[in-house]
């Protein structure tokens, strides 16, 4: 296991895109030289000083970086285990960590001479990061969005189109993120020479999910640096939400190196892991191929993918990110699952102890943090991303109560 | 001999293009497959391409992907596509079969168990559209072993060295796609692609398909004249569609426009 991790750490994935047996390049053809002259470009200005520089400017003054870190006292208390604390992405620009990424991409697409932007979006967070850099850019936007997701998410729909995206309705399959995800798709690779796609989490061919990580990856670097500032040492564990896992890959990432920090990533078990409703396929699912990369998958047993279920949007979604998929299996990572009532019940539990709205995303991580803090030292510590707002769940929430609003 | 290098050398003698028509298999039910399939043969179909339904068919535009969701209905999958074809070979033992379509059913069957099935079932190539060259090295070993050759596309987009190295892997003929875009997408320009299709032949001897955008008769004729095999998908998977709740029509209505093109393609080289 230690020879795994310790050849695992830094190197990946390969030149190809590959995370152990994961990842990779499976895309047709007409993608393969967009993906190489993507590749190229990324590595090239994650090397040019005044990208960086801008890059950096723009996480600070436009989204607002560095999040702060949030000691959950009174819900520690409540909880008597380990002390919770939460990095708070919540209060980044557009109210999520979405737009780590997406500054760095746009400016990338910028960079290229891309003059149209499109992305697909599940939640609609996504969507909504994307839209906005595009408005501060002067790009055009195009987002691709489930008609089901447009239905369950329609504040976040009206807010793109406030941004000046266009929102595409995408009829086919399920309907929800993985069908607006191949629609996106369809239109990079028609409209391939002006248009730059933001791919939302680190998931689809190389270079996606290394790129989207090392984005994303600020959110560990600012951790590990505000940690012993704030609370004299590192966390004995983090523990975030996985949905494409983004977010998740953003707060381990950095601190896979340090092996005394246990690792937790949180899917959706929906129903329930026993009822088929889920949205956890690293904890219940098998490796397939989707969307351009080698994965676990929720899919039947002739390999169509199947349909999922959270109460969250944003974890809606059949497969996970193929770096996922190798820290599971090479023991890095535990990977567990939390159902849609135990994640409404901690974002109850946050929102009134300690006056924090979470993302029901997010909620899914709490959740698991409680039990697991649970289980620990009143001297231990728990680091959670928050890695969202919940405003655009009040909907979600209030309908789960037989209110409308 | 490979059955699709036969074919292809037939052809050549007889100084046709190659009509390769498109279907889905199960589509808009999985009993009639085989017999649409005969019927396509009947109205000038030298080789057939057999869509393998997958839920998530990336690469296709909306004609095709309903395809796939009304064979889904039925839960066709690929064990019930090779027995399609195994039927079809029972009755049709000289017109080459190419299945087409994604990678995840043929991974969860495993290589190697597919390429046996597919073998046995009397499959003459495939063409996995999400799966590149970089990727697909043991695939087509495996499928080599079985005697089955691994047709890979070319695109609009493909560098020189790309074109290179497919000519090199591909087996059976070469696909060239002809529009930047998904199956069923317009805009095909023929001067453009005379001078792309130059470009593949400079590679390769193998034939040169050309497929994606040819809508009716009169494309199928003027890419033809340019190419070695003429490849139709939507154009047919249309009227599929239009009597999907007629299918006693449907054999008809795919002889009629593959006819058509047919003789379209036939005067159009006598020319």
């Amino acid at each position: 296991m230690v020879t795994t991790t310790e050849k695992m750490i830094g190197n990946y994935p390969d030149e190809r895109g590959h995370f152990g047996p994961y990842g990779g390049l499976f895309v047709s053809e007409t993608l393969m030289d967009p993906l190489d002259e993507l590749r190229e470009a990324y590595q090239r200005f994650m090397q040019d000083e005044a990208f960086l520089k801008e890059l950096d400017e723009d996480l600070k003054h436009y989204v607002g970086r560095p999040s702060p870190i949030y000691h959950a006292k009174r819900w520690s208390e409540e909880l008597n285990g380990a002390q919770i604390y939460l990095k708070r992405e919540d209060l980044n620009h557009t109210g999520a960590h979405k737009v780590n990424n997406t500054v760095g991409q746009a400016l990338l697409a910028r960079h290229m001479g891309k003059t149209r932007i499109i992305a697909e979006t599940g939640a609609g967070q996504h969507g909504v990061a994307s839209a906005t850099v595009a408005a501060r850019l002067g790009l055009e936007c195009v987002v691709y969005m489930g008609a089901v997701d447009i239905a369950r998410q329609e504040a976040n729909v009206y807010r793109m189109r406030l941004l000046g995206a266009e929102v595409r309705s995408v009829e086919s399959g399920s309907k929800t993120l993985k069908d607006a995800l191949n629609e996106a798709m369809r239109d990079w690779v028609t409209n391939v020479d002006n248009t730059f796609y933001i791919i939302g989490t680190v998931a689809g061919p190389h270079p996606y999910p290394a790129m989207v990580r090392d984005f994303q990856a600020v959110i560990g670097r600012e951790a590990r640096r505000q940690m012993p500032e704030q609370a004299g040492r590192q966390p004995d564990a983090l523990v975030a939400c996985v949905g494409g896992g983004s977010n998740a890959i953003g707060l381990f990432y950095p601190y896979l190196d340090d092996r005394e920090v246990a690792i937790y990533g949180v899917e959706a078990a929906g129903s329930g892991l026993d009822s088929g409703q889920h949205a956890a396929p690293l904890c219940a699912g098998k490796p397939g191929v989707l969307h351009g990369n080698r994965t676990y998958l929720m899919e039947d047993k002739d390999g169509q993918i199947i349909e999922t279920h959270s109460v969250s949007a944003g974890l809606d979604y059949p497969g996970v990110g193929p770096e996922h998929a190798w820290l599971k299996d090479s023991g890095r990572a535990n990977y567990v699952a939390v159902t849609d009532q135990e994640a409404l019940a901690a974002f109850h539990d946050l929102t009134r102890i300690e006056g924090i709205i979470p993302a029901l995303e997010s909620s899914h991580a709490l959740a698991y943090a409680a039990k697991l803090a649970q289980t620990m030292r009143r001297d231990q510590i728990v680091l959670v991303n928050l890695s969202g707002r919940g405003d655009k769940d009040m909907h979600t929430v209030a309908a789960q109560e037989g209110l409308k609003i | 001999m490979s059955m699709l290098k036969e074919k292809f050398a037939q052809l050549r003698q007889q100084q046709k293009t190659a009509l390769i028509p498109f279907i889905t298999a199960g589509d808009p039910l999985p009993e009639i497959t085989v017999d649409l399939m005969q019927d396509l043969v009947a109205a000038g179909a030298d080789i057939i391409e057999l869509g393998i339904p997958f839920s998530d068919p990336m690469a296709d535009g909306p004609v095709i992907q309903r395809a796939s969701e009304r064979a889904l209905e039925y839960h066709v999958s690929l064990r019930d596509v090779l027995e399609m074809v195994s039927r079809f070979r029972q009755m049709d033992r000289e017109t080459p079969v190419v299945l087409m379509g994604y990678l995840n059913p043929i991974e969860i069957m495993g290589y190697q168990n597919f390429a046996e099935q597919a073998a046995d079932a009397g499959v003459d190539g495939a063409l996995v559209v999400d799966l590149p060259p970089e990727e697909g090295q043991e695939f087509q070993q495996i499928l080599k072993q079985h005697g089955l050759d691994q047709i890979y596309l070319v695109a609009p987009t493909s560098t020189a060295a790309r074109i290179e190295r497919i000519c090199e892997l591909s087996g059976g003929f070469v696909y060239y796609v002809s529009v930047k875009g998904v199956t069923g997408a317009s805009h095909l320009d023929i001067k453009s692609l005379d001078e792309k299709l130059k470009q593949i032949r400079e590679n390769t001897d193998l034939p040169v398909g050309v497929g994606f955008g040819i809508k009716d008769a009169e494309t199928a004729a003027a890419v033809s004249q340019v190419s070695d095999a003429v490849v139709v998908g939507s154009a047919l998977v249309s009227r599929v569609e239009a009597l999907a709740d007629q299918p006693e029509k449907i054999g008809a209505a795919l002889r009629e426009t593959l006819s058509g093109m047919r003789q379209a393609m036939d005067n159009a080289v006598h020319k």
